[in-house]
């Protein structure tokens, strides 16, 4: 078998650790399902950083006189809702909203959550009172900890952001842990400290690059469900406040009028379904990649 | 087995006083003085006066905190603001509807969950193993909100199969609750069918590998036999897990599912409360899911290491 076990080429660190990189590169572009998904996200990052200038109109204009018209209204592709807004453009800022949700959650779960998931891995004396941390954090589902932030600072969409981020804390502390645990007792570890390394060297010369893979796939995961989230906070009413557009507040305005214009319910649901889809796709994929025991069962 | 059951629950009652503590500070955290808050509209010194009196307002915080426990305990969480109902009373009637609605969306999630994951690991590399796990991307991928909102408009709207919205409680008309509950159901379970799927899939591929398998099979059993009674045993353990490890999205599922569907559960509890600013009832609610959502995953781990003793001889370890 060409493939190298991954943990006999960590052991080796260095510049194996990029060819590995390599390798893992090579057999998702070898996968069309995960092209196909990159280039979905390629195209959803390009509308949602160039949207002022790619959508054909501003996304709260209101156009009374053109309101409830059906896709393929001249001007109006994707079609309008109740005040006459087009719904393309209001997509296209969505797409805005969620991603700029989904990084900064999950920014905020790696900046806390790596380096507290470095320290319960690596010090004993501080693994039980991290793990109470996160245990806390777990005992409050994630919308009732969104619901009880947004009583508490008001909803916004960065006050969403936080509390999907903070909600994503204790996973990223439990996979770092248990990663960092693993690694702490491989030979090259040990030897950097027999080396009379110091603890910080070790941690952020030797473990969190080894590490790396593992965030980098929680992230993937975590993406799309601080996407999910914003769009289930926003559809409540919690997360970005009127007029400004999110696919989860086109789907809650468009709840009123549903019957009568399906595609303003419709369309907000397709971009965030392959939006997520797309994310969910190449975080599987990377998984694969990553660990090709695993995906041959 | 007694030293991990002792441990755990050591654990649990830690992490539910700490979090009673995060409750009970995060309302005191409110900007501004929560008499006020607590207040509402009616805002003349002479009710805000009974306000700080009822809800010991001036007493030090380790006071109140200790009413404040001692009163729950009780089952006393105050009274809501804006109906004047104890707030015990309200929760007493939504959670009901909630339960019965998780209870539906699990059963439905178990069952197409273990049946999709079975005829995936069992037809691999089959196009009925490429539909399920399609299936299961796009479970994992749909917001459940916008699935209900499609059903309603598709199902019940155009088609007239369920009804769109509302609720009959169970003991008045067993018949039109389900009825009322089934697309809710449906719809609250998907995202739990997909990880079900995928985790029934991989563990019966597992075990469909495993010597004892190829035994049973070398020795003439059925593969009807092998699979059937494999199956079985190997889906309860990944369905208790899922559940536990799932808890959390479920509930928060449940809250949007319960306002799509205009369900007078927790979730719609939940967020009339936050938007009407009534605090006793989002501190109750907060807490009381916390509570149970601490005592679920002790009961899912305790359930968890009668089924797979492993887990007992690790926890003693």
């Amino acid at each position: 078998m060409a493939v190298p076990d991954v943990t006999a080429v960590t052991v080796t660190a260095g510049t194996p650790l990029s060819s590995r990189r390599r390798k893992v590169v090579k057999r998702i572009l070898r996968n069309p399902l995960a092209i196909a998904g990159l280039v979905v996200l390629l195209i959803a990052v390009v509308v949602a950083v160039f949207a002022p200038w790619l959508a054909p109109h501003e996304p709260t204009d209101t156009h009374l006189n053109e309101a409830f018209g059906p896709p393929g209204t001249p001007g109006y592709l994707l079609g309008t809702d109740d005040l006459g807004r087009d719904v393309l453009a209001r997509i296209m800022f969505g797409l805005r909203a969620s991603l700029h949700v989904g990084l900064l959650a999950v920014a905020t779960s790696l900046v806390v959550g790596v380096p507290l998931g470095l320290m319960a891995g690596y010090f004993r004396a501080v693994d039980a009172l991290i793990s109470r941390f996160t245990d806390l954090v777990l005992a409050f589902p994630f919308l009732i900890l969104a619901v009880g932030l947004a009583a508490i600072r008001g909803a916004s969409l960065g006050n969403a952001a936080i509390a999907i981020g903070i909600a994503q804390i204790p996973g990223v502390i439990r996979i770092v842990r248990s990663e960092t645990l693993r690694l702490k007792s491989l030979d090259f570890v040990a030897a950097a400290i027999v080396e009379g390394a110091g603890d910080l060297w070790v941690l952020g010369r030797h473990i969190l690059p080894n590490a790396a893979s593992v965030v980098i796939v929680q992230a993937t995961v975590a993406i799309p469900a601080a996407i999910l989230g914003e769009a289930v906070l926003s559809f409540l009413g919690l997360g970005i406040q009127p007029p400004a557009p999110s696919l989860g507040t086109m789907l809650s305005d468009a709840q009123q009028f549903a019957t009568r214009a399906p595609w303003a319910a419709v369309m907000p649901g397709l971009a965030i379904m392959l939006l997520v889809l797309a994310f969910n796709i190449v975080g599987d994929s990377l998984r694969d990649a990553l660990d090709p025991k695993a995906s041959r069962r | 087995m007694r030293r991990y059951l002792l441990g755990r629950l050591w654990q649990s009652a830690v992490t539910l006083l700490l979090a009673t503590i995060v409750v009970f500070l995060g309302v005191r955290a409110l900007p501004g003085d929560p008499a006020l808050a607590l207040a509402g509209e009616d805002r003349d010194p002479e009710s805000l006066r009974a306000i700080r009196e009822q809800y010991g307002l001036d007493d030090s915080l380790l006071v109140q905190f200790w009413q404040f426990v001692s009163h729950a305990v009780r089952g006393d969480l105050g009274t809501s603001i804006r109906t004047g109902e104890s707030v015990t009373g309200m929760l007493r009637g939504a959670l009901p509807v909630t339960l019965e609605l998780s209870m539906l969306a699990i059963a439905v999630a178990g069952l197409v969950g273990v049946g999709a994951g079975v005829i995936a690991a069992v037809y691999r590399g089959r196009p009925a193993e490429w539909a399920a796990n399609a299936l299961a991307l796009l479970g994992l991928s749909v917001p459940n909100f916008w699935l209900g909102l499609m059903a309603i408009l598709y199902l019940s709207v155009a088609m007239g199969l369920f009804p769109a919205s509302g609720f009959v409680p169970f003991f008045e008309d067993p018949i039109a609750n389900l009825h009322h509950l089934v697309l809710p159901a449906l719809i609250l379970g998907t995202g739990l069918a997909a990880v079900i799927m995928r985790q029934t899939r991989s563990s019966m591929l597992d075990a469909l590998s495993a010597d004892y398998i190829r035994t049973a099979e070398a020795k003439g059993l059925p593969s009807s036999a092998v699979i059937g009674r494999h199956a079985l045993r190997n889906s309860l353990i990944v369905v208790v897990t899922i559940v536990g490890l799932q808890l959390g999205a479920l509930i928060s599922g449940a809250v949007v599912t319960e306002r799509i569907f205009a369900l007078p559960g927790f979730g719609k509890l939940t967020v009339d409360a936050v938007f009407q600013r009534d605090y006793p009832v989002i501190q109750a609610v907060v807490l009381v899911t916390a509570t149970a959502y601490i005592v679920i995953n002790l009961l899912v781990d305790l359930l968890y290491s009668v089924i797979d003793p492993r887990i007992r001889v690790r926890g003693e370890a």
